[in-house]
């Protein structure tokens, strides 16, 4: 990937670059017997302050602005980097809103599926969220309830509570969260947030992930295109696998424009936010089932096997379409909004955004 | 990365977004005098020569051009929210548009001052048409086989030859045509032709309709039969044209009427489709939305490099070919989700008329000003495929 450095993404997406490309090359993590790998690179990204790019500097993170330091996770996508580092960011940024320091080591959050629900009574902490991720690296969770006034942000150890249930697509653990009248560590009330904005966060975050990701296979599906004779050529000269990759190259693009205005509105807090982060994760969405369909494509059978790095990316591109809601989800609430709103405003809305 | 995915998020200015209102004023003042419907119907004439005087005097032609040739010296992106306003409710812009969107920057950049002076004063008043003379019979996403020719001769040219589903020639007061000046060259077949301003009222010209299967006409076949041309009619240099055509292509196919084209399908939809839809409705609805909402982004932001002087051919290759698909398969899509709604309750008889008019018209979106193939070709070189 030595395309995505110096490429004018900033000066925190050059960083990650370089913490990345040493400590997390996805050929060498694919390579690797054991997990040694994972230790220095969590220390490295701590160590760098990336994983409290979000946090206020009163709390001891870096308060970068949104959309610009939403850089580290397209990198992170371009790496199919395999730690929580967007779920600890998200964590730590709603930590940070609600006023609480953020501890070190990696992090995750409750809830992940729009359905799934908390509330925090006096001090007791109630609900139950499935599909957490990263559930048994965590060290911490934390939890969002909405409630009168603001959105109630709890830290809780992830010991005794999170329990492992099963791995998503990519491999990575995934977790119940149970929780009956819990106390946490540390609460407090993100003022100016709701239930909505955890979402907002996560699934913004997602879209990035994935963008970078999409990103990745496009550049090595084209870098194989070009190495790879068949019928004496390479076969990026056939029209066909052009046209393919074409295609591949198009849906990485809408997939970099959508989510990079999701994560404007995000810092911005404009009135189309619902719209932006809604189209972002839908649209963000089928490009990845697209692309990851291409990419494989491209790649014929060498890109359908444990050694090849392909999976990494295409197996995390399923799995996030999925959490923080995935398409069907965003397209029915998107859908009857625009139906409640009537035909005659549809064009309006599109407009003020 | 490669350059081809920058694209920045761009917000519309505050002027633009003043602009807005003013146009929607505008608009609906011509819908309730009777000018237009905003949607299309059977005998639809979107050619409307005083409706395009009108738009004129706004000053919303020729909009981004210096005074001195009647412009405003506007941005792009205020283009940008007239042009698709206009295209959301269906406006008769065909008597202006092409002279507004490329023609008028080619005569900006290559046409000699006098002419500049004669012509481009009149296409911001809506006063006069063009038409774009590339295509031949044999010479169609292959724009370097044309081979009508324009041989020299005393103070000029002599044009010999034919051009083919030119758009509106019937109607227009000018083309800039695409004539062979020299043979192809072994090293570059793409040398040895060049653009020419043409006043459809010169002798050597005769015109045939090409009918759409629908029996609309649209499309003439021109032939020139030792039509002059005067020296200072060349635009630009020599057997150069291939070179002049790039910005061009950025102009042409980043706009909003890429991928607007069928848009009032999607808003009858939400009409049919009711306040409170089903599951299925709603997630319809909202899948179209997503995707609208993207392709708009993203053709904001070329026009945003536009603005800044860049030449987007790459970004702009991609929003006409995800715009034109996603306008083209917009009726299909439709069509299924309204396939439920019952004729009697729903009253989705404009919804049929309109689908069936979508229908018909969704084959030529990914043909017209670059096909499918081509711009797949010309994203694929900029992957280094090519």
């Amino acid at each position: 990937m030595s395309e995505s450095t110096g490429s004018g993404d900033g000066m925190i997406a050059d960083i990650t670059t370089r913490i990345l490309r040493d400590l997390a090359d996805p050929q060498t993590v694919n390579n690797a017997r054991d997990e040694s790998w994972r230790a220095p690179l969590w220390r490295a990204l701590e160590e760098n302050g990336l994983t409290l790019a979000w946090v206020g500097e009163e709390l001891g993170g870096a308060g970068l602005p949104l959309a610009e330091s939403f850089q580290i996770l397209r990198v992170a996508g371009r790496f199919a980097v395999p730690v929580p580092l967007a779920e600890t960011l998200v964590a730590a940024r709603l930590l940070s809103a609600a006023g609480i320091q953020p501890p070190s080591g990696p992090m995750t959050l409750a809830p992940v599926r729009p359905r799934d629900r908390f509330t925090l009574d006096g001090d007791a902490l109630c609900g139950r969220a499935r599909d957490i991720p990263f559930a048994t690296e965590a060290e911490h969770i934390v939890v969002a309830a909405p409630a009168d006034g603001g959105l109630r942000v709890a830290l809780l150890a992830a010991d005794g509570v999170l329990s492992a249930s099963g791995k998503n697509l990519a491999g990575e653990p995934k977790g119940v969260l149970a929780l009956d009248g819990v106390r946490p560590l540390a609460a407090g009330i993100a003022a100016g947030m709701d239930g909505d904005d955890v979402l907002y966060l996560g699934a913004t975050a997602r879209t990035v992930q994935m963008a970078g990701a999409l990103e990745a296979i496009l550049d090595i599906s084209v870098a194989y295109a070009g190495e790879r004779v068949a019928f004496g050529r390479p076969i990026g000269k056939f029209q066909a696998v052009q046209h393919n990759l074409a295609q591949l190259a198009s849906e990485t693009a809408a997939a970099v424009a959508a989510s990079g205005t999701a994560a404007e509105a995000l810092e911005r807090r404009t009135g189309s936010l619902f719209l932006d982060v809604a189209s972002a994760k839908i649209r963000v969405g089928e490009a990845a089932g697209v692309g990851a369909a291409i990419a494989h494509q491209a790649h014929g059978a060498i890109g359908f096997t444990k050694e090849h790095v392909l999976h990494r990316y295409t197996h995390r591109l399923w799995s996030w379409r999925d959490e923080f809601g995935d398409e069907s989800y965003w397209a029915v609430r998107l859908g009857e909004t625009v139906a409640a709103a009537g035909a005659d405003s549809l064009w309006p809305s599109i407009t003020a955004a | 990365m490669p350059n081809l995915f920058q694209f920045d998020p761009i917000q519309l200015p505050p002027e633009a977004e003043a602009l807005r209102r003013e146009v929607r004023e505008f608009l609906a003042e011509e819908i309730d005098r009777g000018t237009f419907v905003p949607y299309p119907v059977d005998d639809y004439d979107e050619f409307n020569r005083e409706f395009s005087m009108r738009v004129g005097q706004r000053g919303w032609i020729g909009m981004t051009w210096p005074k001195k040739y009647g412009g405003q010296a506007r941005s792009f992106l205020e283009r940008y929210v007239v042009t698709e306003e206009f295209r959301a409710v269906n406006a008769p812009t065909r008597s202006h548009f092409t002279a507004d969107r490329q023609s008028g920057p080619i005569l900006l950049k290559y046409a000699p001052e006098e002419i500049k002076l004669d012509i481009l004063p009149r296409i911001t008043r809506g006063e006069c048409t063009f038409c774009i003379g590339m295509s031949e019979p044999n010479s169609g996403s292959d724009l370097f086989a044309a081979s009508t020719r324009a041989t020299r001769t005393d103070g000029g040219f002599l044009v010999n030859g034919r051009k083919l589903w030119t758009s509106n020639a019937h109607r227009s007061d000018y083309m800039i045509g695409l004539f062979r000046t020299s043979a192809a060259t072994k090293e570059n077949r793409r040398h040895g032709l060049t653009q020419f301003l043409v006043d459809l009222k010169w002798p050597g010209i005769s015109m045939r309709p090409v009918l759409h299967p629908t029996g609309k006409h649209e499309f003439n076949e021109v032939t020139f039969e030792d039509m002059f041309v005067p020296e200072d009619h060349a635009l630009g240099e020599i057997d150069m044209a291939w070179r002049q055509a790039t910005s061009e292509l950025a102009y042409e196919r980043s706009g909003p009427e890429r991928f607007l084209e069928t848009i009032y399908v999607l808003f009858e939809l939400v009409r049919v489709l009711g306040e409170k839809p089903d599951a299925r409705g709603a997630e319809g609805i909202g899948r179209l939305v997503a995707q609208l909402h993207t392709l708009r982004r993203m053709s904001i932001s070329v026009n945003g490099m536009l603005q800044a002087g860049k030449e987007p051919v790459q970004e702009a290759s991609v929003v006409k070919d995800l715009g034109t698909n996603w306008e083209q398969a917009l009726p299909g899509k439709a069509r299924e989700l309204a396939a439920f709604i019952d004729e009697d309750e729903g009253n989705r008889a404009r919804f049929d008329e309109l689908l069936d008019f979508a229908t018909m018209i969704a084959p030529k979106l990914t043909i017209q000003g670059g096909t499918r193939e081509i711009l797949r070709g010309i994203i694929a070189r900029g992957l280094g495929l090519r």
